[in-house]
């Protein structure tokens, strides 16, 4: 076995995964939460007013980068639920339930944002445009996958059959992604592009990538700080979890 | 890799294959049939079947726009191969002025086009308001035509 597959393995093992995700999660937490405090003061004081929509293009820095993390959470879903149907990896499992909520949650908020922003900019709360309809579409999915999850008793297959869910509604993810360019959609373009230049001035792109970089930390620490319960859950009958909680001293009652 | 596992790769592959497919298929099939909106030239080419409830998007023609009693207004759509007077009474977005993109909602009445809701649609640049001043005037000084008027950072 060469030295990454033996890592893979041992990262995959519960306690190991227990121990770690336990070391990083302050830390994930506390870049987050300082990066983001970073990200939104220079959004919303040092970066300048936009010259058509002045001060309130500013919802940007929480619409934008939620709308990343709402694609990117489900690529790691997917990609999580994956392994765990092929390989019947149960951390991968776990993975992928923990991050379909924090999903959602990401998603929830851009489709909110979006409708704050959307009724004084474009006259409108909500439109039936591709971008919006798709995008809402994620949310079902992930409301989908969560709903069969807690449907099924035993957590292993409940993991599985949703996961099965998530690998499916991933052809859902460059619908989001290309809405804009295939359909005449009501929403704008991408203005922030890895290919080509950003249409976006550089004193409003930089605290729009340490939103992103702040939403990103923040995703994987709630995301591990929820792996870690249900590994505690899900093993709790075995010896490596007596030890923990002996160590702590705490008594069963 | 046991053959367990390998059926099951396969298998996965095959249905996530099928998604695509199956997919792309729809995408490409909404792509014809489905119109969020309507240029003016296709209006007057006779794509809209009459009497429909449809939108019609373009750019507001500058100094087209007409405020009539309270909260009437009327103004020119183009999209510069064709023009459409569209008359609307109602409130009006922030962002509506000349040469927005708007997307207006209504039927055809006569040869002009009567809204019930008027949108505008943003573009995806964002620029601090001294730099689109200063490039609004260097614009000006150098007699660039009104089309590069849209400032790029």
């Amino acid at each position: 076995m060469n030295t990454l597959s033996l890592w893979f393995h041992k990262f995959g093992s519960p306690p190991t995964f227990y121990r770690l995700s336990r070391l990083l999660c302050p830390w994930l937490f506390a870049a987050a939460c300082l990066i983001g405090a970073v990200g939104l003061y220079a959004g919303l004081v040092l970066a300048p007013a936009d010259y058509q929509q002045s001060d309130a293009y500013r919802i940007i820095f929480i619409h934008v980068p939620c709308a990343w993390m709402s694609l990117f959470a489900y690529i790691f879903m997917a990609a999580n639920a994956f392994i765990a149907v092929v390989w019947r990896i149960k951390i991968s499992e776990i993975l992928a339930m923990a991050s379909a909520p924090v999903g959602a949650m990401f998603t929830a908020v851009t489709l909110l944002t979006g409708a704050i922003w959307g009724k004084p900019m474009w006259g409108t709360w909500w439109t039936w445009d591709a971008r919006l309809t798709s995008e809402l579409v994620l949310l079902f999915l992930y409301l989908g996958v969560i709903g069969l999850f807690s449907a099924i008793e035993d957590r292993r297959q409940a993991a599985r059959a949703a996961g099965f869910l998530a690998l499916i509604g991933i052809v859902n993810v460059p619908i989001v992604h290309f809405s804009v360019n295939w359909w005449n959609t009501l929403h704008q373009g991408s203005t922030v592009r890895l290919l080509g230049p950003s249409r976006i001035d550089a004193s409003m792109l930089w605290p729009l990538l340490l939103m992103a970089l702040a939403t990103h930390i923040w995703f994987f620490a709630s995301v591990l700080a929820r792996s870690r319960s249900s590994v505690l859950e899900q093993e709790s009958g075995k010896e490596w979890v007596r030890e923990i909680v002996q160590a702590q001293g705490v008594r069963r009652e | 890799m046991t053959p367990t596992r390998k059926r099951r790769l396969i298998m996965i592959g095959a249905i996530l294959v099928a998604a695509a497919a199956a997919t792309t298929l729809i995408v490409l099939a909404l792509q014809q049939n489905m119109t969020y909106l309507f240029t003016p030239s296709e209006i007057l080419a006779g794509k809209v079947p009459d009497g429909a409830r449809f939108r019609i998007g373009g750019m507001v023609k500058e100094g087209s726009v007409e405020r009539g009693q309270s909260l009437t207004v009327a103004f020119v759509v183009t999209d510069g191969d064709g023009d459409m007077r569209v008359e609307y009474n109602g409130i009006l977005p922030d962002l509506f002025r000349d040469k927005q993109s708007v997307i207006a909602t209504g039927s055809m009445q006569g040869n002009q086009f009567l809204a019930t809701e008027v949108l505008a649609k943003h573009d995806e640049t964002y620029v601090p308001r001294d730099v689109a001043e200063a490039m609004d005037k260097a614009h000006r000084k150098h007699n660039v035509p009104a089309e590069a008027d849209k400032p790029t950072p």
